[in-house]
This record gives C-alpha cells, structure tokens and sequence, in this order.
C-alpha cells in the first residue's frame, strides 16, 4: 500500500485521516505543521501528501510550494484539506503546486475515495 | 454432585472468632487477609479502639481492636491474638480479636434477628444470630464498624483542638 | 470495510479546541490592549478554523455552525476589510465563552446551542456584511445528455501538479464509455526527442463520452485541473428524446448529506486524565533505563563469581546503581510537571473584564510562566489564585481617582511570579494598591468575635486575621472577590496541597500574598525524630535548625506554655510528645532535641526525643483507607517496614496555638 504523509495541526483531524488511511492498509507518518511535513518529506519519499491549509509554523501552501522544489516531491500528489468557504484559497494551493483538494468536512469514506482517486 | 452443590441456596460463608468468651462471624468476602498480631503506629487523635496503622504490602492501614470498640478491657497482645484485615469496598481495615477458630457455613434462612443483649455486647454492630453446631456465633456488620462518618462524628464530640478557637 | 468510530477522536477535539479558545483569548486581549500585530489575527483565526473544521467533521453541527459565522467576521478582519476595535475585541471575547460553554455541553452530551448562544451567533451574523448572500447557490437543474464530446488539452506543467491525464481517462471510464476520437501533440512540443523534458507535458485528446452523464459530473472528474489544462465541453450533437430517463434522473431523491451523528454520549470524563509529556522528557527517562540496564548486568556479572578482589568494583557499581535509580526517580516525577504558565494564562481575560466591571486600570505582569509545578498541585492551584487576584483588584488597587489623588500612576501594577525556593515553588500575588487596612481589619475581627476589644496584635497578627475561618463570611461579599468565600478557603485550599499562604503588606504601598507549594505531591526529603517508640517524619523544607537546649533557656510563661530564646526572638515549645499523645517519650526538655520549625512565618520549637537521620519519604495517605489527621500530612514506609508519620509542620503550629489557648 501507499506511504502518506498526513499534515494538520490539529491532533484529531490528524488522527482520524491517519488512522482512516492506516486502516485501509496504507503507512502514514504525521507531521504537526508544514515544517515538521518538510522534515518528514526530506527524510523519507511519500506516495501522496495531505495537509491542511491553516497551520502554525509554515501554512500548507507555503509547505506546498517548498515540497515542489525538492526533486523526490516534483510529481507526487499533493492533495489540500480546506473548507468549501475559501475557493480562493483553493486556488492559491493550486497555484503553489497542489494536485487537489478535499473539502472539509470529510468522513472517512470520502477521504478514502478520494485517495483512491489519487493512487489508483 | 455439582448440581447438587448449585442447587442449594447458597450459603453464607463465615470466618468465626473468638473475642471475650463469645464466638462472632465476619462475611468471608470481606476478608482479605488474616495476620499475626504486629507492632503498629500510633496515631494522634482517634479513638482508644483505632489501636493504629500498618503497613500491607504498601497501603497504611488502620486497625482497630474488637473488644475496645464494644467496650471491653485488653489485658495483653500475645501470640494468639490475630488481626482479620477486612475490606469494605476500596477501604481495608484490620480488626483484632483474641483468636480466628473456622470457617463455617450459614443458611441465610437460619440468621435470627439480634435480641436486645443490655449493655453487654453493642448490638449495632451485629447483623444477626446464628447457630452452627450448638453454639451461637453472632455475625458483625462490618460496614459499621469503621464508617468514615461515624469516625469523623466521634471526632467531632471529642472536645478536641478547633481552630476557631483560637480568639480566646 | 468497517466504518471507522470518530467518537475515539472528541476527547482530542475537545481539548485541542479548548486549547485553540485560549490561544485566541489571549491574542484577543493582546489585540484589545492595542497590539497591531498581524500574526494575532491570523492565531484567532486559525484557531477558528480548526475548531470549525473538527466539528463539522466530528458532527458537533452546532459548534460548527457557530464558528463558521465568527470565522467569516474574522476573515474579514484578516483580509483588512474591518478594523478591529474594542467592541469587536469584546464581542469575540464573549464568543470564546460561548463555544467554551457549547464545547462543554458536546462533552457531556447535552443540546448544544442555547438560547444565549444562539443570540449571540445572530449577532455575529448581523455584523459579518453580506452573510446572507452566502446562501447556497442551487445549480441550474442539469440535463442529461447521451453523451459529450471533450477536448482535453494538457498545459505543459500538469504532471507536476502530482496530477496524471491517467487520472482523467479513469474516471471518465466510471461515467460511461469513454472514446478516444483522438490523441495528438501539442505546439510548441519541443521537435527533437533529446529535447524533451520528462517532467513535462505535451499532450491533448479529443475524447468522447457516451451515456448520459451530467455536465456536473465531468466538472468533477477535472476539477483539479483547473489551470492545468485547456478544456472545451460539448454535449453531443444528437441528443436523444428519452425526457423519461431524464425525469427519472432528475427526481432521483437526492442523498442526504452526509452528516456525522451528533455525539450522544459524553466523552468518558472520568477522572483518568491524561498528560501531555515533552518528548525531551520521555528520552532522558529512555537514556536513564539504558543506564540501569547496564549496571544491572554489571552488578550481575560481579555477583556471578565474585571474588574480594573485586569490591571495588562492586561499590562502584551499586553507587552507580543508586546514583541512577535517584536521578530515574526524579524524571519520573518530572513527568508529573507542568508549567504554570497554563494557569497564568486565564489571568489577562479575567482581569481584563474587572477592570470594565470595577472602572479599575490595572497593568497585568506575568513572571516565571515556565516554573513547573506537580499537575495535581496544578490543578488544584487555579481557584484560590483566582481569587487572591480578584481580591487584589477589588480590595487592594485602588480607583484611577483615588491612585491619582494618591500620587501613584492612575494604572495598578498587579504582578504574578513563580519562583523555586529550597524544595518549594512559590506563587507569589503582588499589588501597588493601599495595603491592608488594619484599622477596619481589627474592627472586623472584633464584630465577630475573633479577638476580644483592646487585644494588643502585630501587624503580622492583623494580617493573619484575614486567613481566620469566620472573617470574611458573612461580608457584603460583592460578586467578585466575595463569592461567600473567604481567605481562609484560600488557606485551607492552599494547605490540602502541602503548602501555605500568607500576606505581608505596607500601607498605602500595596501587598504581596505568597503561596508556597511543595515541588511535587509524592516524595518528601524528611528528618526522621523519634519520639518515644514512635517515629516521627519532619519535612526537611521547613526545619529552620535543630538544637540541644539547656534547661536554663526555657522559660514557662503564663498558662503553661514553655518557650526559649532563638535567634533574637521567643519561640514556643511545642512537645510533639503531648500533641500526639506519646506516653513513653522523653519529658525532659534537657535529654531531648529540639527541632525548630518554621512555617507560614511562624517558627516554633519541636521537641523530639532524638533524631535518627534524614531520608527521602513517599507520601503516602492516611486518607485511602482512614481519615485526615490534624497535624498529620501522610505517612511513609520506613526501611524496617513500619510505618512513620510525617509531621504537618503547619497543622501542629496550629495545633500549638489552639491547645496554647
């Protein structure tokens, strides 16, 4: 299965897409903020990226933006977690380098079905 | 041979002690342990009959001394006399009495009230009477024996230290 | 695959989210206090928009509706399209309670919104412009076609988007049957092959799709490729007169919105908190194990075939041993540590909102947030600090009027500091107001009986009368520092952690309430006495000296009461032997010790028959399986086994002064 990289600052949403993912079988490494995402991404080469947009540190579009300069990340999927009320935000992760979005509030089933859109 | 043993009403398991002359019984799912009378620590401030507290294997337990608590003179801690360490819900403490003789069962259907015994024995610590084999056994309320409440009551009748007192 | 249950993740919700409302409380004062910084807004924002994207996804409908008005209020602030002022700061602050209050609720599984609540939302919807033109917009009824013909141009840049025009065929593929009319490269492909950059793009497709599938549908499947590709979308030419299938399509009950069940149960608040620990303090615990790990099998290889020669080593090995064990105490216990700043940080709101109730100016100073106390101390130590801090504010700073015809700056300094000292953390409670006001202290105290009328009293008497059961009671108790609670629920509080309180203050200059709190709860460093065959534990901490007095140093003064000359001043003999009752000790005040305590200011003697040495004692209760015991903190298991009991260094100083009187 695939390895995924889960980034949001908040611990439960954090748990509920990790522990969604892992039990549908894939490896997830969380990170807390776009920082910690960039470190974890550096360390190790992810399949796909999911990450909240608002976040302390660095926000996901910054996080974004720095994960496509790196060459391991020039293709990987990079999907953002936002809610339906900032398309323009939307818009700005696209412009940075993101594969898509998932719109807030998700359940676990949608977000599955959106990483399977992803990988296959 | 088991179903015989299912079938009956079960009975009421007692450990039965002597305490001045007079056998009793304490529920043996209360009892947690018995121990050889030991050395305890003091404690300031309680009554005569909360003779201290003990160590059990890492709990700081109170004992108290049967024949005090209904009144009676203890002439000396030897080696017979033995402390049953009860347990009432999550508190555990230990009672002395002069000798543990057995363990017995007691038809629930057989347990008397308890007659007005006078002032010879407290009768409120005393859930019932029963008789095995000849002999009566008087079964102790454990619960009240060491309520915290009725603690903190008889504390509170001692003419003891107040800090509101402290004006004078 | 079995539904994953969200209900595992409210407890983190809740305390994230309450964690985000402080966060955006203290950013909200730092704002009202004038503050520009922009990183501000965007906490109170972030801290917003997590709140609200966990409880829609956690299904608390109500939170999340409420936030997502307040969130828009703050993108507008954000986006500089409102000013922040006072009465927003205000109306934000008054949010924060509410969801405070609604996250409460969701905890424990009662109805949400309130009436309070709901008021307060519709008047964030009145002040967010346009809110109600967010209404949803209702799509044009789509019609369904046979099928449609796409042109799908890639731009150069798509696969580093991570998408993949694979993607695309795929789902197209689930909609219906998908042709490829045809595939070509695009212009501008560079001609030579050695040219050609991987990474890039040069394709387009012209592609049809039979069915009838909507045009929403297909908007779907390209959503992501907004920017990324040239798209043109035309239904096909000839479209079918099956208007049947088309109302059967269009009045196809729609699926209900997939809305999580609003949480029922309470989240399991049982007493079985949990704590958050530095991972730092996790590796120094790991490092210490390794360290044990390794002098064990050290120890054993010694003990395997020893021989005297090797003594040395051994030594060696058991001081490592208990150097190692001590310091792998200690992390554990640091464990239990966390900072005060977490308490300190309610104090900028509460006092933010009595300086509006009292017409007070009041300049809050935080210090030493970082000094860490036991969480159960923690806990425990918020209320009475409230308190000292509402008392100081109502009772002890004075009105801007008042401090200007005073000569002091119109704004009160109000100081929190915590500090180490010995084995101690102190909390300290400082003001620059008028001081205690003996005179109406004294008068107080005499109304209700607490000392007779012309009793002579220090000025450290005086103050102490505020701490007596019975002062402040029945008091006009204003809602705020009264609360029908006095100073000596403060004292009492204070005390049932292990510590003390007291106050010292000058008149017109202001005053310092001091609290101090013992480090953690469960391990003291203790002098163990003995007093007759009893074994007596005197925490370290508040033993000033012990000494061997002559009988010509004590004097018996009136009434009974023993004391002796110390340092410059009288202190009185306290014969543990009488407070507790011992009936084989030492009476002869010459042949025994005296320990000399000191406690909340006061110093007294103890007398003891002897000290046998100082050890490190394990609190342990009295109360598990007992009561409490005046004068008696806990007990403690000696190393024979016995149990000792630790002196209330506090309690017997009161317990002097009572049975003095």
């Amino acid at each position: 299965m695939a390895k995924i990289l889960a980034v949001d600052d908040s611990a439960s949403m954090r748990g509920m897409v990790a522990f969604t993912l892992r039990g549908a079988g894939h490896e997830v490494t969380e990170a807390e903020n776009g920082q910690l995402a960039l470190d974890a991404a550096r360390a190790s080469r992810h399949d796909l990226v999911l990450a909240d947009v608002n976040m302390p540190v660095m926000d996901g579009i910054a996080m974004v933006r720095e994960l496509r300069a790196l060459d391991a990340y020039k293709g990987v999927p990079i999907l953002m977690l936002t809610t339906e009320s900032h398309t323009e935000r939307k818009m700005e992760g696209k412009a940075a380098g993101a594969t898509g979005w998932l719109v807030k509030p998700f359940d676990p089933e949608q977000l599955l079905a959106t990483v399977k859109r992803v990988l296959g | 041979m088991y179903e015989d043993k299912q079938a009956t009403a079960s009975p009421l398991q007692q450990l039965t002690f002597s305490l001045a002359g007079e056998e009793y019984g304490v529920d043996i799912l209360a009892v947690r342990e018995i121990r050889s009378w030991s050395r305890v620590t003091r404690i300031p401030q309680t009554p005569d009959y909360v003779l201290g507290v003990l160590n059990l294997r890492g709990a700081i337990v109170p004992i108290m001394d049967l024949r005090l608590r209904f009144g009676l003179q203890r002439e000396s801690y030897g080696d017979d006399t033995v402390m049953i360490i009860v347990a009432i819900g999550e508190r555990l403490f230990g009672i002395v009495v002069d000798a543990v003789s057995d363990v017995v069962d007691i038809d629930p259907a057989a347990i008397k009230p308890v007659p007005d015994m006078g002032a010879v024995v407290d009768t409120r610590y005393l859930k019932g009477l029963a008789t095995c084999a000849e002999r009566m056994v008087m079964l102790l309320d454990v619960e009240k024996l060491m309520r915290p409440e009725d603690v903190e009551t008889l504390e509170a009748a001692l003419p003891a230290v107040q800090e509101v007192e402290v004006a004078a | 695959m079995s539904a994953v249950d969200l209900t595992q993740f409210h407890k983190t919700f809740f305390e994230e989210s309450l964690e985000g409302l402080d966060a955006m409380e203290a950013a909200l004062l730092a704002l009202g206090a004038g503050s520009t910084d922009s990183e501000l807004v965007h906490t109170i924002f972030r801290a917003a928009h997590s709140i609200k994207g966990g409880a829609a996804t956690f299904g608390f409908t109500d939170v999340a509706a409420f936030t997502h008005v307040a969130e828009s209020l703050l993108e507008e602030v954000r986006s500089e399209r409102r000013a922040v002022d006072a009465e927003l700061v205000e109306l934000l602050l008054r949010s924060v309670d509410a969801l405070r209050a609604m996250l409460d609720r969701s905890g424990r599984g009662q109805p949400v919104a309130d009436a309070e609540s709901e008021a307060l939302r519709a008047e964030l919807v009145r002040l967010v412009s346009g809110e109600a033109a967010v209404a949803v917009v209702v799509a044009p009824k789509a019609a369904a076609v046979s099928g449609w013909d796409i042109g799908f141009v890639a731009l150069p840049h798509l696969l580093q988007t991570g998408n993949d025009p694979l993607r695309v065929f795929r789902e197209l593929q689930q909609l219906g049957r998908l042709e490829v009319v045809r595939a070509f490269i695009v212009d501008g492909a560079p001609s030579q092959l050695s040219a050609l950059d991987p990474t890039q793009c040069y394709l387009g497709w012209d592609l049809r799709l039979h069915g009838a599938t909507t045009r929403a549908d297909i908007d779907a499947v390209f959503d992501w490729l907004d920017g990324d590709c040239e798209l043109a979308i035309k239904p096909l030419a000839e479209a079918p007169a099956a208007s049947a299938a088309v109302a059967a399509v269009a009045n196809e009950p729609k699926p209900a919105a997939p809305v999580a069940p609003q949480a029922q149960q309470a989240i399991a608040s049982s007493e079985t908190s949990s704590i958050r620990v530095g991972i730092d303090k996790v590796d120094a615990l790991i490092n210490m194990m390794g360290e044990l790990v390794i002098t064990q099998s050290m120890l054993s290889e010694i003990g395997e075939k020893f021989e005297i020669s090797q003594l040395e080593r051994l030594r060696d090995g058991l001081a490592h041993l208990e150097r190692t064990t001590r310091e792998l105490q200690e992390s554990v216990m640091r464990i239990r540590m966390l900072p005060i700043g977490s308490v300190f940080n309610r104090f900028p709101r509460l006092v933010h909102d009595l300086e509006r109730k009292l017409d007070k100016r009041v300049k809050l100073e935080l210090h030493g947030e970082g000094t860490e106390l036991d969480k159960t101390v923690l806990e425990k130590i918020g209320d009475p600090l409230v308190h000292l801090v509402r008392n100081a504010i109502d009772h002890g700073l004075e009105s801007p009027a008042q401090r200007k015809a005073a000569g002091k700056s119109e704004t009160g300094t109000l100081k929190l500091n915590a500090y180490h000292e010995g084995g101690n953390i102190v909390v300290q409670i400082s003001d620059d107001g008028a001081g205690l006001n003996h005179a109406a202290i004294v008068a107080k105290a005499q109304q209700r009986g607490l000392i007779s009328v012309g009793q002579e009293l220090s000025d450290a008497e005086v103050a102490e009368l505020i701490f007596q059961p019975g002062f402040s009671t029945a008091a006009k108790a204003t809602d705020l520092s009264g609360r029908g609670v006095g100073m000596d629920v403060v004292r009492r509080n204070v005390r049932d952690l292990g510590g003390g309180v007291g106050v010292r203050s000058v008149s017109g200059k202001g005053s310092i309430f001091t609290i101090t709190l013992p480090l953690t709860l469960a391990i003291i460093d203790g002098l163990v006495t003995a007093v007759g065959s009893e074994r007596y534990i005197v925490p370290l901490t508040s033993i000033v000296e012990s000494l061997r007095l002559r009988a010509e140093a004590v004097r018996k003064i009136a009434g009974g009461g023993e004391v002796f000359h110390f340092r410059d001043e009288y202190l009185p003999i306290m014969r543990l032997h009488h407070a507790f009752g011992c009936v084989d000790a030492i009476t002869d005040i010459e042949s025994g010790i005296v320990v000399v305590v000191e406690e909340g200011g006061r110093r007294m003697g103890l007398l003891v028959d002897d000290l046998l040495g100082q050890q490190q004692a394990v609190v342990k209760s009295l109360e598990a399986h007992y009561r409490r015991v005046q004068g008696i903190s806990g007990a403690t298991i000696l190393s024979d086994g016995s149990v000792a009991l630790i002196v209330d260094v506090g309690g017997v100083v009161r317990l002097g002064r009572s049975k003095a009187a």
